[in-house]
């Protein structure tokens, strides 16, 4: 057992786990936050994708261990760490407005790979967005719905940002 | 999380409803499998709720808010929405103030519960409009009481019992407490549909935002008070049990509490689920591997392969007279397709919570299941075979489905929860990893047919003789397993002699529904063959189509449909098209694909479908599912087959069983062709139609004939 402390959706935690633990069942078994699924357990579909410093990480194959004093960003927090109201977050926001989920199973790892990717690129071509989210699988096919939701997030954004200049 | 626990309070406190809602005690059959019965069976298979008792499906707060009480379970097909929607509109409620809860296990007050077949919408549209209307009738006689004016000068508005001749409003949240109390009404008229505002909108689904901000509970994140964490090793060969075992190792890993062995296999109880994983790593199981042992699928190939070359057996339909025609035949056409096993998949991988409740003396008085299931009511009753309850000391908890596909209509899952609970006497939660899940799954069966036909003097066929060689499962008829012919039986194209037999096939793999069951491999199998018979007439193949389709105008509308809709025999360059039709679960829908294959690699670029589900209850949701079963269905054509070596399958997680990423996803386009007909089901009509779009696609672009799934790049050349 180990004393972990690393920053979670903008406060401070710490966690005794076994440090080989992998984040994704620390997330889930440990802290109770369940909004991070598991789907593979070796970085094959992106359901457990959280972010780490800002980049988009598969939680199940991430020691505990290695997220010593980082930061760490999961569905439940999105929108807080952006300063948002829960589900404001423009990815989540158009994911809403466009209705993409239908079992939602996938949805938390497709929502997180779509805000680090958006962070990085303003306004994605479809081939970046191939690029990003090509990891992340949806078995209930919603993908040509996750490429609109997300050009729809970069159209959200840049209105929000146009605003306030 | 607290918004976890919330979830399933108000998921646990639906069973202290059980007390309050008074049934009329109807008798409901059991039901464990289901089929695909005639329209006019749909009832005696899928018994409707026996009496409409509204309270049983609506409860409106003080506060307005109207909660919809779902019979039905959600896997991501959009029932719980469209069954809110069908009976909020009969109630006139305000659509702002809808949210939806799932049922309790009761068929006297709900019928058959179970997702399956695409039947939650065909079955319960006439009820639960019935259902809605009594509820407004109530709400309009207690307004009218509590008014002393008679009923019938009153009407109701969103949510509100109106008294046009004095402009009074009653609030539907004011009078339900008083309504609850009246008799339930009979002989209540429904809508006209020209009044439906709800029915027919694509109103946003109600579990949007919780999917879409990480709140939404599925069963894999059900935790109840001192739960333990667990996984279960299975015999790796089908059918095998535990010789002996060796828990030391195991007991020695950090966070580990428990290893028990049960009918399945041997369990390691921790208090993480990465515990469990890390100590089911080093136990050491000895396994009697049984008879399945040497089963593979090169022996399964052959075996199919002598079924179909044996004479025509059970037969499942026999028009006309097939053998004289194509004994006297002079050219016969003939070719044999053949499926591989498919794996179900869904994104959460099978789980399920259990908790034996016990006396003082330690006693087990009763069960507690979360479960995410697909049948509810078989749930209930393999928990309480396990648990050595009777079914109604069992509560199920519905909780919602990452997925489903028909994996979650087999409930082995629940069984094995309740099993270790009882071993281990503390309430668990078992999951399986992707690696159980895709290696101890009930498969899509694998199946061979094979075709022999003639034409006559115009081309159009005279005689067909279609041979099936699949596992059997599910209900028979006379013999012969509905699932290995659907897709085939019911095929509306005009043959004046037709011969469709079973031939048998069982494998000793375990196989079950998946989506769109028969239909997913017999419509590549037919919708192929189909094709081969317009080359063999030297005929365009949507005009071959058209040609056998003229009794049959609502299937031939959306052939028509897609085919202009796609530019059918006007691909750009370079690009080819290949066409399919279905007519399944009460709906009709045709798909057009345009392919191209540049350096040896294949590309679907586009699918075009048109649909005919009769009347729509939700737009949206009708284009979610037809573009995602079409997706299942070309994940299964393109990507990858379960296969078998030494009575165990091959494969273990998507590294290699790989599903159809979004960089593979072609332009999608579904047009609907609307209609006031009985709803249809929507949930598995596409998916059977991508696998032969694609292939006459293929054959369009190199001349090849592809008769095996899947379509690998190297099977191009
Ligand atoms: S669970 Fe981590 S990528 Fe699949
Ligand atoms: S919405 Fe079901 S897996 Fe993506």
């Amino acid at each position: 057992m180990a004393s972990i402390k690393f920053n979670l959706n903008g406060k401070p935690q710490n966690v005794d786990a076994v440090p080989e633990m992998p984040l994704l069942w620390v997330l889930r078994d440990v802290l109770n936050m369940t909004g991070t699924k598991f789907g593979c357990g070796m970085a094959m579909c992106g359901a457990c994708t959280v972010h780490i410093d800002g980049d988009a990480v598969r939680s199940c194959i991430t020691r505990i261990s290695n997220v010593a004093g980082k930061s760490v960003t999961t569905i439940e927090g999105l929108s807080a760490v952006a300063g948002m109201a829960d589900g404001a977050h423009p990815v989540q926001a158009a994911w809403i407005e466009m209705d993409v989920p239908q079992c939602g199973y996938c949805q938390s790892g497709q929502i997180m790979s779509a805000s680090a990717l958006l962070t990085k690129k303003a306004n994605p071509s479809d081939v970046d967005i191939d690029e990003a989210m090509r990891g992340n699988i949806c078995r209930c096919g919603t993908y040509n719905h996750i490429r609109s939701a997300i050009h729809r997030a970069a159209a959200l954004t840049s209105a929000k940002t146009g605003a306030k200049a | 999380m607290s918004t976890v626990t919330n979830n399933l309070t108000s998921t646990i406190s639906q069973t202290n409803r059980r007390g309050f809602l008074k049934a009329s005690a109807g008798a409901a059959g059991l039901l464990l499998g289901f089929a695909w019965p005639e329209k006019n069976q749909l009832a005696a298979q899928f018994p409707p709720p026996p009496a409409y008792i509204p309270n049983a499906f609506i409860r409106i707060g003080k506060d307005e808010s109207v909660t919809i009480i779902s019979p039905k379970s959600e896997m991501g097909q959009g029932s719980t929405t469209a069954l809110s929607q069908i009976l909020a509109d009969e109630l006139d409620a305000d659509w702002s103030k809808v949210r939806v809860e799932l049922a309790p296990v009761n068929p006297q007050l709900y019928g058959f519960q179970g997702v399956v077949g695409s039947m939650s919408i065909r079955t319960l549209w006439t009820p639960l409009r019935q259902v809605g209307a009594n509820a407004r009738a109530m709400l309009m006689q207690a307004a009218a009481n509590q008014w002393s004016v008679p009923v019938a000068g009153l009407r109701t508005e969103k949510g509100f019992v109106v008294n046009p001749s004095n402009n009074a409003r009653l609030s539907y949240g004011s009078v339900a407490e008083a309504a609850n109390k009246l008799p339930i009404p009979t002989g209540i008229k429904v809508k006209d549909p020209k009044d439906f505002a709800i029915i027919g909108k694509p109103v946003q689904r109600l579990d949007t935002r919780a999917k879409s901000t990480g709140k939404q509970s599925f069963g894999i994140d059900a935790k109840v008070d001192g739960m333990q964490y667990a996984l279960l090793s299975r015999s790796p060969v089908f059918g095998g049990k535990v010789a002996s075992f060796d828990a030391a190792k195991t007991k020695k890993v950090s966070g580990v509490t428990d290893v028990v062995q049960i009918s399945n296999g041997v369990a390691v109880i921790a208090n993480s689920t990465w515990a469990a994983m890390e100590g089911r790593k080093v136990l050491d199981i000895r396994w009697d591997e049984g008879s399945n042992a040497n089963q593979s699928t090169p022996a399964i190939t052959k075996m199919f392969t002598e079924l179909v070359s044996q004479p025509a057996a059970k037969p499942a339909r026999k028009d006309g007279d097939a053998g004289k025609v194509l004994a006297a035949a002079g050219k016969k056409i003939e070719a044999i397709y053949e499926a591989p096993f498919q794996s179900h998949a869904p994104m959460e991988p099978m789980n399920c919570t259990a908790h034996l409740r016990t006396d003082a003396a330690g006693n087990v008085t009763g069960c507690d299941v979360w479960a995410p299931t697909q049948m509810q009511t078989a749930a209930r009753d393999i928990a309480a075979m396990a648990a050595g309850l009777k079914p109604e000391q069992v509560q199920i908890h519905s909780l919602y489905m990452g997925g489903g596909f028909g994996r979650r209509g087999s409930v082995d899952y629940v069984g094995e929860a309740v099993e270790v609970a009882k071993a281990a006497k503390v309430p668990v939660k078992l999951t399986w990893t992707r690696e159980d899940d895709m290696q101890h799954d009930q498969y899509r069966p694998a199946a061979m047919v094979k075709f022999t036909a003639s034409l006559d003097a115009n081309g159009l066929p005279a005689a067909v003789e279609a041979k099936v060689a699949t596992p059997s499962y599910g209900f028979e008829n006379q013999g012969v397993p509905g699932t290995a012919m659907v897709g085939l039986q019911d095929t509306l194209y005009s043959i004046p002699n037709l011969l469709l037999t079973y031939q048998g096939g069982e494998t000793g793999i375990p196989v079950t529904y998946w989506r769109a069951p028969g239909a997913s491999q017999n419509t590549f199998f037919w919708e192929c063959f189909i094709d081969e018979l317009a080359l063999a007439a030297g005929k365009d193949p949507v005009e071959y189509r058209r040609a056998i389709l003229k009794g049959s105008p609502r299937l031939l509308a959306t052939l028509n449909l897609a085919a202009e809709k796609a530019n059918w025999g006007k691909a750009p360059a370079g690009h080819f098209q290949g066409v399919s039709v279905l007519n399944h679960v009460g709906s009709f829908n045709a798909m057009v694909a345009e392919i191209s294959i540049t350096n040896g690699k294949l590309k679907v670029h586009k699918l075009t479908c048109a649909a005919d589900c009769g009347h729509v209850v939700n737009p949206t949701i009708l284009a979610q599912q037809v573009e995602g079963g079409a997706v299942y269905g070309l994940t299964a054509a393109l990507k990858g087959a379960i296969t078998i070596d030494k009575g165990r399958v091959q494969q273990g997680n998507f590294n290699n069983y790989d599903m159809l990423r979004i960089d593979e996803m072609p332009v999608f386009e579904t047009h609907v062709i609307p209609s006031t007909e009985a709803p249809g089901g929507s949930g598995e009509i596409s998916t059977p139609l991508s696998a032969p779009a694609v292939a006459n696609a293929i054959f369009a672009a190199t001349g090849k004939r592809l008769r095996k799934m899947p379509f690998l790049n190297k099977d191009l050349a």
